[in-house]
């Protein structure tokens, strides 16, 4: 075996290689080799969701340990609702997940309720507005996704189609709710206020629209040659290491278990829909991917006979004790208590101006207890845990955020794999520093 | 005007020029009533807003005798998973200290010493298999009594029975510690540091107990009843706004 031979120029030290010798070269110039490198990734990283901060130490391209650092999008939400009535609650738990407001707040809503022990009182029009709502919301979660990781992966294009269906959603967002994010909609006993007819109609749109517009993404991702280089066999992860890291979601799904709350947990009526729970075998970015983009297309079934079922009815509890006391109208400054109901508690009922200021004010006693409830996040699983002591607001509050949970799972997707698949790993899990941190 | 005056209880506050309008400063708020009598001197528990101090009575479930029933009507579930375990785990009585079923959900409070034998049981008995630990939190009980005050709450999940089960250990003193999970459930990883940062309690075992959503040099923990909601005063225009807990809606 001969080595590179090496003599002094005035230019430096020249080495003269032959093959196979790259090594002694390497060890000839390089200070470095043999050692680990430590590479700070983030908080602020265009691939971090947020402000995740990744350390990772390397050993050349490869991956020997990451340490996920959460925590920097703190904001106490769970400390805070201890403060506020249980209706307010759902202000403060729509902001956790930006991504998946309705489901923080259906979450949420289902606990109190649950508590209250009026889950059965709640009106079939809200129920099937909030499924409507959480299917849509989906969407949009999905949406963004495949949008982010197809940036991260280099597929900026895809990210620009997906915004722009997404904003498709947050419009209908608006036109039902008047917020297209933060919406705070799903309230205890049902939801703010009816869905107006339009909105119907846009959602009808949409439903044509999007099966059109997946089909576009498909053929500009799936038979890429570098898309399936960088997801297929890429931070696998199979059942049971999702089981005792507590992964759950499209990521379970992906590894083959069909573990899926709405079907094996039913919450809202759930078991009366028909869809799929769609999987994968591979475990990898890739089978996640598959799972995520079949799920959309099962959330449009959903919706679909979501549609069908809207009739005409109620969508807040009937017990006024807990219902809010007005019906919600536009008014000239914006949404708020319509104008009739205002001149009956100024003009004409004392009693009811007692009962609009002691509920709105005071808000509504919960029996003392504790419960815990669990829906199909589009992450994973969403669990809340409600605790009351019989007051007027929550005495605890504590969110299972499926980011969170998930986000331990990336060492052991990603160690001992490239530094670029830390990127494809993290990205399909889909974590929002927003939920994760609370 | 004196001080005897402005201090002394009555129906009716006695006026006092704002704080801020000797300063030059806007007016800000009102004039504090004597402590712990809400915003118009209220005695008793005159107050409707329900954030005057209003105290609620605090009834939770206690331990509920056989037979335990299940989630739905006419279901033995409870019943099964008890027993089950109590053929798997011959110590049972001693660990266990109460059986609570409310609202169609299982709890069995934990002696906190036992708590990490009794998962190791519930994932691995055939009968039982607990895979999934959903999720761990705490919550400070502040009336339960100093050791008693921390529950750490573990919600588990069988995906292979479909059945859930809360397991509750109550900690407490002046370093509350039980043995962390982290064996048995790899995933309480993170939610038992979560834990430790919002209430202090100590998960003995645990590979590195670290802070996890506070700061590192962060001190106390946050959501422990009695942890001072806000910092400091501060100043605006001339003006001073005392921290949030003493003003007069959180006292």
């Amino acid at each position: 075996m001969t080595y590179a031979t090496e003599h002094e120029t005035d230019e430096g030290r020249v080495f003269t290689v032959t093959g196979g010798d790259w090594d002694t070269v390497v060890k000839g110039i390089d200070p470095l080799h043999d050692e680990k490198i430590i590479v700070n990734m983030g908080p602020q990283h265009p691939s971090t969701h947020g402000v995740l901060r990744l350390v990772c130490e390397l050993e050349g391209e490869t991956v020997t340990e990451v340490r996920p650092i959460v925590g920097y999008l703190h904001t106490g939400i769970e400390k805070s609702l201890e403060f506020r009535n249980w209706t307010q609650g759902t202000t403060f738990v729509t902001r956790m997940d930006y991504l998946a407001p309705i489901f923080n707040e259906t979450g949420y809503c289902l606990a109190v309720e649950k508590l209250l022990g009026i889950t059965d009182d709640i009106p079939e029009r809200a129920t099937t507005i909030r499924v409507l709502m959480m299917e849509l919301n989906r969407i949009a979660s999905h949406l963004v996704w495949l949008g982010t990781t197809g940036m991260e992966l280099g597929a900026i294009s895809v990210m620009l189609y997906c915004f722009r269906e997404r904003e498709y959603v947050l419009e209908i967002f608006e036109m039902v709710s008047g917020l297209r994010m933060n919406m705070a909609y799903v309230r205890p006993g049902g939801v703010a206020q009816d869905v107006p007819d339009a909105a119907i109609g846009k959602i009808r749109d949409f439903l044509d629209l999007l099966p059109k517009r997946m089909k576009e993404y498909e053929d500009l991702l799936s038979g890429q040659p570098i898309w399936t280089e960088r997801t297929q066999g890429v931070a696998v992860l199979d059942v049971s290491a999702c089981l005792a890291l507590g992964t759950t979601g499209p990521v379970l799904r992906s590894a083959g278990l069909p573990w899926d709350l709405r079907k094996t947990d039913p919450y809202c009526g759930y078991e009366t829909y028909e869809f799929d729970v769609p999987t994968a075998e591979t475990g990898d970015v890739w089978g996640r991917y598959l799972v995520r983009m079949a799920e959309m297309r099962e959330s449009m079934k959903i919706i679909e006979q979501c549609l069908e079922r809207l009739r005409p009815g109620p969508v807040m509890v009937a017990d006024k004790k807990i219902a809010w006391p007005a019906q919600l109208a536009m008014g000239a400054d914006g949404m708020g208590n319509s104008l009739e109901h205002v001149a009956k508690i100024m003009g004409e009922s004392m009693e009811s101006l007692i009962h609009h200021f002691k509920l709105v004010t005071e808000g509504f006693r919960v029996p003392a207890g504790q419960v815990y409830v669990a829906i199909e996040h589009p992450r994973g699983e969403l669990g809340v845990h409600a605790v009351s002591d019989g007051g007027t607001r929550p005495y605890r509050v504590h969110y299972r955020e499926p980011s969170f949970i998930n986000l331990q799972a990336l060492p052991a997707m990603s160690e001992g794999g490239l530094i670029a698949d830390v990127i494809a790993g993290g990205a399909s899990l889909d974590p929002v520093m927003g939920g994760c941190d609370r | 005007m004196t001080d005897d005056q402005n201090t002394r209880p009555g129906p009716v506050p006695v006026w006092a020029p704002p704080v801020g309008a000797t300063s030059g400063a806007p007016a800000e708020l009102p004039p504090a009533t004597p402590a712990g009598r809400g915003m118009f001197g209220v005695q008793g528990s005159g107050d409707t807003s329900g954030f005057g101090g209003l105290r609620p009575r605090r009834l939770l479930p206690q331990a509920t005798p056989r037979p335990y029933g299940g989630p739905t009507a006419g279901s033995r579930e409870f019943d099964e998973v008890y027993d089950s375990l109590a053929e798997a785990f011959p110590q049972l009585d001693d660990a266990v200290e109460a059986v609570v079923v409310d609202r169609g959900e299982l709890t069995l409070h934990i002696v906190p010493e036992r708590i990490a034998q009794v998962c190791q049981v519930l994932r691995d008995d055939e009968a039982l298999r607990f895979e999934l630990c959903s999720s761990v939190s705490a919550v400070d009980y502040l009336d339960a009594g100093e050791d008693r005050r921390y529950h750490v709450v573990y919600h588990l999940m069988s995906l292979t029975y479909r059945r859930r089960l809360r397991l509750e250990a109550a900690v407490g003193g002046e370093h509350p510690a039980l043995p962390s999970v982290c064996g048995v459930y790899p995933t309480a990883d993170w939610q038992e540091r979560e834990t430790y940062d919002m209430f202090g309690v100590v998960f003995e075992g645990h590979p590195h107990l670290t802070r996890i959503l506070m700061p590192d040099d962060w001190e106390g923990h946050p959501q422990r009843k009695d942890y001072p909601l806000g910092g400091v005063p501060v100043e605006y225009k001339g003006a001073e706004i005392p921290p949030p807990d003493t003003r007069r809606s959180y006292q």
